[in-house]
């Protein structure tokens, strides 16, 4: 069961958990501020091996504060997370060993070609020599970027470029995957084959997937649990039919709106 | 792998993957030649003329400074590059990855190093061909690319620790401006020591240029002799490279944040 530092948060009964699958991600009252401001505050949570986890908040909620602390880019000011089995404060390059990470922003180094990007994937996580070309083709065949891979990556489309980031993050065969906003700015083919191609990683490799989004829906139909984060603070998390069903509500959408007071009409402004 | 293994792989990859971009897209090293061919075609020309600088033939003189400037300059905005690559997003590949940071510094500052080589080769070739009298001795050629290699590496990753502070574009070309004309005016780059005021021969004799400007002066031309003797030349940059690439490799992680 998910522990929780907040006396505020509700959680619905999580199903498909038995309690014998070790927990990949373990977060303890996990904290950050930035000087006198609360960019997350003591938020707990578990994430089990293979398993799909969305982190969904509005803007400026700290998911991605949330997932630099537990990428160990940002050193939480209070509370610890064991990522992998290892403590992101105290041993991050063990932490950094064990997962994979495509940032919001484009991380693939568009001045090199898909390949060259690959490669210094593979040596940046020792890979061995003998094995980089099998892990590179394996990635790239999984990725379908082969009639891509020798192109520069500034000639690649949106959804190229993630499934490309991807691919760089699942050389090394991760225990987690951490996607931050995978799917921002992609038409809805891109964002298909970016989860078609995810949700094949996780059933070939075992890898646990833990993601942020902004669409509710893909985080209805992709993960396995939810959790949503308002204001810093974890205020829900659980099943996703568990949730609805504990808040009353019909969708995540309506949730999100029940939960974070964020109303779509106020935010669009006068007209 | 071993331990020792692991980080030189790691440090090969930062390299390569830079040397690699320099490869697709040489126009920047094109570009860079331009300022150290005209500092010697014009600065240099006019300056011989002058009478009474102590330096002999002023070509001569000129040639070492003109290339510790222009190893200088392409270096210390080395910094500039990777705030770039942190406002993309492509740093956090690095930053995320189970390099060492130190890996990671070192490998792009032997990537500044190798693109500072480029420079060694035009001002040679402009100097050969303005008569300046050069040592093409097999031990002055490879002392000449040491001191480029190990001078580069150091303002690199001076650049890259004032990246960490200051980690906007903007606030790094105002500090890096700020910072170039007094290491090069403050050495014996373009004129001799001996001619600055007393305050500034001390300033001469803790900045880093002057050993660069001098060990190549000493190495480069014919009859060439420094005025430090050379374990200093190389001595000096190299434990100031040294203690920057541990600062450096601390403050790293800052551009992630």
């Amino acid at each position: 069961m998910p522990k929780h530092g907040d006396s505020n948060l509700r959680i619905a009964p999580v199903s498909g958990q038995d309690g014998h699958i070790p927990a990949v991600v373990s977060a303890e009252r996990l904290g950050r501020q930035f000087g006198a401001i609360n960019a997350v505050s003591s938020v707990s949570f578990e994430v089990s091996a293979a398993e799909t986890f969305a982190l969904i908040g509005p803007n400026g909620a700290g998911k991605s504060t949330l997932m630099k602390m537990l990428t160990t880019l940002l050193p939480p000011t209070s509370g610890t997370a064991l990522v992998a089995g290892y403590d992101i404060k105290r041993q991050p390059g063990q932490v950094r060993r064990h997962i994979g990470y495509v940032p919001q922003l484009p991380s693939a180094d568009t001045e090199l070609t898909g390949a060259e990007n690959l490669l210094l994937s593979a040596r940046l996580y020792l890979i061995p020599p003998a094995e980089r070309p099998s892990r590179i083709a394996e990635a790239v065949a999984m990725m379908e970027l082969s009639d891509a891979i020798n192109r520069s990556v500034h000639t690649y489309s949106g959804g190229m470029l993630r499934r490309l980031e991807i691919a760089q993050s699942m050389l090394h065969r991760p225990a987690v995957l951490f996607l931050d906003e995978p799917t921002i700015g992609l038409d809805p083919n891109g964002r298909l084959a970016v989860w078609q191609h995810v949700q094949q990683l996780k059933e070939e490799i075992g890898t646990a997937i833990v993601f942020t989004t902004h669409y509710m829906d893909e985080a209805e139909e992709i993960a396995d649990r939810v959790a949503l984060v308002n204001e810093g603070r974890l205020v829900a998390i659980g099943d996703v039919d568990e949730l609805l069903g504990c808040y009353n509500v019909n969708s995540l959408d309506a949730l999100f709106t029940s939960l974070t007071g964020a109303k779509l009409a106020q935010e669009a402004g006068p007209r | 792998m071993s331990p020792v293994r692991a980080y030189c792989t790691q440090v090969h990859a930062v390299t390569a993957a830079e040397v690699l971009k320099l490869v697709h897209d040489p126009m920047d090293l094109f570009s860079r030649a331009v300022q150290p061919i005209l500092w010697l075609l014009l600065f240099g020309q006019v300056m011989a003329r002058v009478r009474g600088l102590g330096t002999g033939s002023y070509l001569d003189f000129l040639a070492a400074g003109v290339l510790a400037q222009s190893v200088l300059f392409v270096s210390i905005f080395y910094g500039l590059s990777a705030i770039w690559e942190r406002d993309l997003g492509s740093l956090h590949r690095y930053l995320v990855s189970p390099a060492p940071r130190s890996a990671l510094v070192l490998g792009k500052a032997i990537a500044s190093s190798v693109r500072a080589m480029s420079q060694g080769a035009v001002v040679y070739g402009c100097s050969a061909l303005l008569g300046v009298k050069l040592s093409f001795l097999p031990l002055s050629l490879l002392g000449v690319a040491s001191l480029i290699f190990i001078a580069s590496a150091l303002f690199s990753t001076f650049s890259l620790i004032i990246a960490c502070i200051v980690r906007t574009r903007e606030r790094f070309m105002g500090i890096g401006q700020f910072l170039t004309m007094p290491i090069f005016f403050a050495s014996n780059a373009v004129y001799p020591i001996e001619l600055m005021p007393r305050w500034l021969q001390v300033i001469a004799h803790v900045n880093p240029l002057t050993f660069l400007v001098d060990g190549l002066r000493g190495l480069m031309l014919a009859n060439g002799r420094p005025h430090f003797p050379f374990v200093m030349d190389f001595g000096v940059p190299l434990v100031l490279f040294a203690l920057f690439l541990v600062i450096a490799s601390r403050l790293f992680s800052r551009l992630a944040e």
